[in-house]
């Protein structure tokens, strides 16, 4: 995990340092002297070998200090402190609302196999999964901000002013990048549990007396689930990326309309920073997801 | 015979619904009903009526045939995406998967560290570098989309480079680039063809995503996702122009991933 971590970083890194175009040019526009763009270089410590500042930029990183935006003269770690809880929060919601729907709901679907509701759902399903999450939030600003007028569009409060009142404005952005997702956490993991009811350990199950419902429940759903917890630390890790998208539909002031305007002002530093902390929280929810599998099959951990 | 039936109406569904917005958007390309950037004062506004199916939007420009001409961009760059993803990820994951050794562990490793990215931020990165535009958006997803059909074509022919076929056209003096694209490649065909509509889809939203952000293709391009983001503006003036690109874009998505689907029941 580690190592991908650092992989990541050095990515991130590289990939700003080979880019053509100055950042000096940037702070200090077309026209300026060589002798203002040399001092600002050794300012910023681009004269330095490029080891050597990766090497700094890391334990930085590693303490907190991002380093400071070319843009604004203001630390990257300032910046983004308002910026993060307002997207975990969002985070948070979405993910609470897929793992509370999707898996109850998955093990219903299954249970009840080829019933009405069974089919109905799966089409439901399929159609919920070819929604994109910013087109099912600019209806739900229609619908509910515009028409019904339970939000006000573009009213956000930030969690530390209000909590609730910010929480009561997040649950429609969440609501959209949940759908597609819950969709596909469903078909999963009904999937899931019906290839394993096919198993031959179900068959000696229900001989030795035990009925569909204590089977699943006993038997089945330990194994069947584990794709899925797999699957959803993928999902909820993407659920940031989705929310790069949703904060620009709903006007939300978080990380991901942060990372937008770093893109347009070419403000590398913050980019940098944004980017590998997102990679760093998706390479920390699999590893997660790794340990709670070692924990419903013993067997992964031999591998 | 119940799965039968099953696989072919996810097929056909799905055939007839992306033979739809297919038609729309080549028809697009060589006939609009109006001109889709014709702006006429007089018709702002109007909700779908005779002369204009769709309605028009804040400036009086014909929803229909902006419909069209954008679903034809956006089907342009997905598939050019999945084109270049595709090309380099299938040599990437034949070599790598064939060959194996360490180049194929490094290479892997990297990958692992590319796909703890999602696509679409990687897409952002590249975008950022490359600055935004109709072709820097195909480079840019083409690119990010690379590690995912590298990794499936890695795993299908490390699978079966040790299989007994593959021993017998070694044992007869094939050359490892007949064994790799004549015998092998066929064989990953069913796990290939899925990953490529499934490609095609996460493209089509990557795209709607990047160009609803504004760092996607530029005018006078207009792509789908471009378009939804100007219609959010005008939404309580023109809901009609928000709702039918809107669609457009979920009846593509909904098209292809039915097709994916049946495809994929069909593989086994």
């Amino acid at each position: 995990m580690l190592l991908t971590m650092l992989i990541v970083s050095f990515l991130a890194f590289l990939a700003f340092q080979i880019i053509p175009g100055d950042p000096t040019n940037t702070i200090l526009g077309s026209n300026a002297t060589p002798e203002k763009v040399a001092a600002l270089r050794a300012q910023l410590g681009l004269d330095r070998p490029f080891f050597t500042r990766y090497i700094e930029w890391l334990t930085n990183f590693v303490q907190g200090d991002f380093g400071k935006s070319y843009s604004y003269s203001m630390s990257v770690t300032d910046m983004l402190r308002d910026k993060l809880p307002v997207t975990g929060l969002l985070t948070l919601i979405a993910a609470v609302l897929i793992v509370v729907i999707s898996i109850p709901l998955g093990i219903f679907v299954a249970e009840h196999d080829g019933g009405a509701l069974d089919r109905g759902l799966t089409v439901v399903n399929q159609v919920l999964m070819a929604v994109p999450p910013f087109f099912t939030g600019i209806l739900l600003t229609y619908v509910f901000g515009l028409i019904l007028r339970w939000f006000s569009p573009g009213g956000f409060v930030s969690p530390s002013v209000n909590f609730w009142g910010s929480v009561k404005y997040l649950i429609f952005p969440a609501v959209s990048i949940a759908l597609p997702r819950i969709a596909m956490t469903v078909k999963m993991l009904r999937s899931g549990i019906l290839a394993e009811l096919n198993k031959d350990y179900v068959r000696t199950s229900y001989s030795r007396g035990n009925d569909r419902h204590e089977t699943l429940y006993r038997h089945v759903l330990r194994n069947a689930v584990v794709p899925t917890v797999t699957f959803l630390a993928m999902t909820i890790a993407d659920i940031v990326a989705g929310s790069v998208v949703i904060e620009q539909v709903f006007a939300i002031p978080g990380l991901g309309r942060l990372l937008l305007s770093s893109i347009s002002n070419r403000d590398y530093p913050v980019v940098q920073a944004i980017i590998v902390i997102l990679a760093c929280w998706v390479v920390l929810v699999n590893f997660l997801a790794d340990i709670i599998n070692q924990r419903l099959d013993p067997r992964l951990r031999l591998q | 015979m119940l799965l039968h039936q099953k696989e072919n109406r996810y097929l056909r569904i799905g055939i007839v619904l992306t033979a739809i917005v297919t038609l729309l958007a080549v028809v697009g390309y060589v006939w609009t009903p109006y001109d889709p950037t014709a702006m006429n004062a007089a018709a702002k506004y109007l909700p779908p009526c005779l002369s204009h199916p769709l309605g028009t939007d804040n400036f009086g420009r014909d929803i229909l045939s902006r419909v069209m001409q954008g679903t034809g961009t956006t089907f342009f760059i997905s598939l050019c995406t999945v084109f270049i993803g595709a090309l380099v990820g299938v040599i990437v994951g034949a070599l790598t998967g064939y060959f194996g050794g360490w180049i194929d562990e490094a290479i892997m490793r990297l990958n692992d560290a590319v796909t703890a990215f999602p696509s679409i931020l990687l897409a952002l990165v590249f975008i950022t570098l490359l600055g935004f535009g109709k072709y820097n958006v195909i480079l840019a997803l083409g690119v990010a989309f690379i590690p995912s059909y590298a990794r499936v074509i890695r795993s299908e022919f490390a699978r079966h480079r040790e299989m007994n076929y593959v021993k017998s056209a070694r044992l007869m003096g094939a050359s490892h680039g007949r064994i790799m694209f004549r015998h092998i490649m066929p064989n990953t065909l069913p796990v290939l063809l899925p990953t490529l509509v499934i490609g095609f889809n996460n493209a089509v939203l990557a795209e709607a995503s990047m160009s609803y952000l504004g760092i996607g293709v530029k005018p006078p391009d207009v792509s789908l996702g471009y378009m939804l983001s100007e219609s959010q503006s005008y939404m309580s003036a023109a809901p009609w122009y928000m709702l039918f690109t809107g669609m457009t874009i979920v009846l593509l998505i909904l098209g292809v991933s039915l097709i994916g689907e049946g495809l994929q029941q069909r593989g086994g």
